[in-house]
């Protein structure tokens, strides 16, 4: 169940950041909409949106008692300049002294020479720091990495990001429904279905519009197969850095076949602007439902042998066991979502959490691990994979007919909606607002890589720098769906 | 691990016939790519891939330029690590206003001659992301162009196109 928003004043606000420390509830955003600030919160089955009217720009910190708000708190300032009172880092975070405003979505000023960033100290004998990006060596996406090591033990990883910062969230202000659609759809490319799917909820909440069952399906369909397509490329990457190429071969070729499914199915192989609010934009292609059947038969045939292979392999498992070892209470804490928190005993998925049609019609389980470690990582993204070959054939035994768009006449109200997506990364959050002329007042995407990447920090603490990139691609965070 | 290694032996390639290099990317090269570099380069490139700004889309179609089917390096194509061991610079996104020094910084440490392509609409001339505080615009607006790879993302025949045309006309 998704609570109306609710404003509150002080107290009810230092009320729900004491449920948060005490694990009660747990933080699913934190965002700003001059002047003011909206906390989002999963307590029991509901999520529920509080809102602070700031005073003279300012909020009581959430961040000050709860850690797992720190970098969005860094955020609001960045892009909105609300100063979080008795925040323990007023560093900024998404702006890093290239643009020419700043508080793009709040008081503007011009830009001020910026100060040089001070990473977090790490003193003590024979340390040295080893400076990695914002270009990496590899094909990946932009951000910096500042290690600590003594020899090759890793003391210390600060991240820097918000290289990627496109200004998404500014460029939707005031944005037709359409055009926030695709910035929303290329806010995380391998996420695109789930984020469309997010925003389309969020928009058709504020709308009041339910989609016909027929699209629901659909979308579910999409979801799955994006999905598929991630868990085993992110399975034969993870294999990769452990140099183990065969498997990366092998899980390409199954990657391949899912996106040429996509593409038989929805004419796109990641399926970009297919999901739109009010159902679907075109409806799965004759020839379609042949090419997922081929494609699941292909997978039944292949799939096992590899995860044999992954299980057997000794000087595999040598690389990816008790590597990377991510706390249960660090999961609990930060509500990391996806296979990271999965991995380490965080029984969360929100297709069944909060069992989104038509996943309160299908049956899937939600598998959880407690090892935490990268080996543990990838076999949630096999079982899961597992998951998704079924879902996909239920989808396609139930797949009802009729329309699959709702009429999209707006009502001329200003409304507001919430939309939650599990991504094959963790659950996208999308809150938005409408005017009156039904476009985009105000509209905060929330990815899942918020609340996991400060975990890689944990992870990598004393294991060795060689096995970074391993530890990174199991988690496999995005940097674009973080940065916005 | 056997089976496996076996069947692949015994199976045949999955790799596919390589497409024509695409004309409208060819007439592009044409102007900008001096023979001169033809006996320079032989039938080899190396390529440096920077995301300076993109949803990571492209990324994931690059990516698959790798696997089995497109199999990149059988034209002697290749993705390397640095920019110094680079002839070809692969730019995807908008160019953000935090990614333009490192961008800069990254076609300067790459020697001469050098190619540069741009991959996807963002990087043609900022795609949906156009006019926000926080994007530069597209590649060219930061560093000289030579070749246009279109699309959102462009699939990897589309991407392998326009290599080819790269490397039939270098």
């Amino acid at each position: 169940m998704i609570r109306p928003r609710q404003n509150v004043n002080e107290d009810r606000w230092h009320a729900a950041i004491e449920r948060l420390v005490g694990g009660e509830a747990i933080l699913l955003g934190l965002w700003g909409d001059a002047p003011n600030v909206h906390m989002a919160l999963h307590e029991g089955a509901d999520i529920a949106v509080l809102t602070y009217a700031c005073k003279d720009g300012k909020y009581p910190s959430v961040a000050a008692r709860h850690p797992p708000a720190i970098r969005l708190e860094r955020a609001i300032r960045d892009l909105f300049g609300l100063e979080a009172v008795g925040a323990p880092d007023t560093r900024p975070w998404l702006d890093l002294g290239f643009w020419d405003v700043r508080h793009p979505l709040g008081q503007q000023a011009p830009a001020e020479k910026p100060a040089p960033y001070a990473f977090l100290p790490a003193e003590g004998e024979g340390l040295h720091q080893i400076p990695v990006g914002p270009v990496h060596a590899g094909i990946i996406e932009p951000g910096h990495f500042r290690f600590t090591a003594n020899g090759e033990h890793v003391v210390r990883l600060e991240q820097r990001l918000g290289y990627v910062h496109k200004g998404i969230e500014s460029l939707m202000a005031g944005a037709s429904l359409d055009a926030a659609a695709k910035l929303a759809a290329r806010t995380s490319g391998d996420s695109t279905v789930a984020y469309s799917y997010a925003f389309a909820q969020a928009a058709e909440a504020a709308l009041q519009l339910v989609p016909p069952p027929r699209a629901v399906h659909l979308r579910a369909l999409m979801a799955e197969l994006e999905r598929l397509a991630n868990h085993f490329g992110d399975i034969g990457a993870i294999c990769n850095d452990a140099s183990f190429a065969l498997m990366h071969a092998q899980t390409g070729i199954l990657r391949e076949r899912t996106l040429r499914a996509a593409q038989a199915c929805f004419g796109h192989r990641l399926m970009m602007d297919v999901i739109v609010p009010g159902g679907v934009a075109r409806d799965i292609a004759p020839e379609g439902v042949a090419s997922v059947r081929a494609l699941l038969t292909e997978v039944r045939k292949s799939f096992p042998r590899l995860i044999e292979l992954y299980d057997n392999t000794a000087s595999l498992q040598d690389r990816t066991a008790t590597t990377g070892i991510v706390k249960a209470e660090y999961v609990r804490q930060f509500g990391a979502g996806g296979y990271v928190g999965r991995a380490s005993g965080r029984d969360f998925d929100a297709r069944r959490n909060f069992a989104y049609a038509p996943y309160d019609e299908l049956k899937f389980e939600v598998p959880v691990l407690t090892a935490g470690d990268v080996n543990a990582r990838v076999w949630i993204r096999i079982r899961e994979a597992e998951q998704s070959l079924s879902l996909i054939e239920q989808i396609l035994e139930r797949l009802p007919q009729g329309p699959i768009g709702a009429n999209m006449k707006i009502k001329g109200v200003a409304g507001e909606g919430l939309g939650i997506a599990e991504a094959f990364r963790g659950d996208v959050l999308i809150w938005l607002r409408l005017d009156n002329e039904g476009r985009i007042a105000r509209c905060h995407l929330r990815d899942a890589s918020w609340f996991q990447w400060p975990l890689l920090e944990t992870a990598i603490e004393g294991n060795i720098v060689a096995d970074f990139p391993l530890c990174n691609k199991s988690f496999n965070c995005s940097y674009s769906g973080h940065d916005l | 691990m056997r089976r496996t290694l076996f069947e692949s032996l015994t199976r045949g390639p999955l790799t596919e016939a390589a497409p024509l290099p695409g004309e409208v990317a060819l007439a592009e090269l044409a102007q900008s790519v001096e023979r001169a570099a033809r006996a320079k380069l032989g039938r080899s490139l190396s390529i440096r891939q920077v995301d300076a700004g993109s949803c990571n889309g492209c990324e994931l179609e690059i990516h698959a330029l790798n696997n089995a089917f497109y199999d990149l390096e059988r034209f002697g194509l290749r993705f390397v690590a640095s920019p110094r061991h680079a002839d070809v610079l692969m730019v995807t996104g908008p160019v953000t206003k935090n990614m333009r020094e490192a961008l800069l910084r990254t076609y300067n440490a790459t020697p001469d001659p050098k190619w540069v392509i741009a991959v996807g609409a963002c990087a043609a001339d900022g795609g949906v992301f156009a006019g926000s505080y926080a994007v530069v615009g597209g590649v060219k607006d930061v560093v000289p162009v030579d070749l246009h790879i279109r699309g959102c993302p462009p699939s990897p025949t589309e991407l392998l196109k326009g290599l080819l045309g790269l490397l039939e006309n270098a």
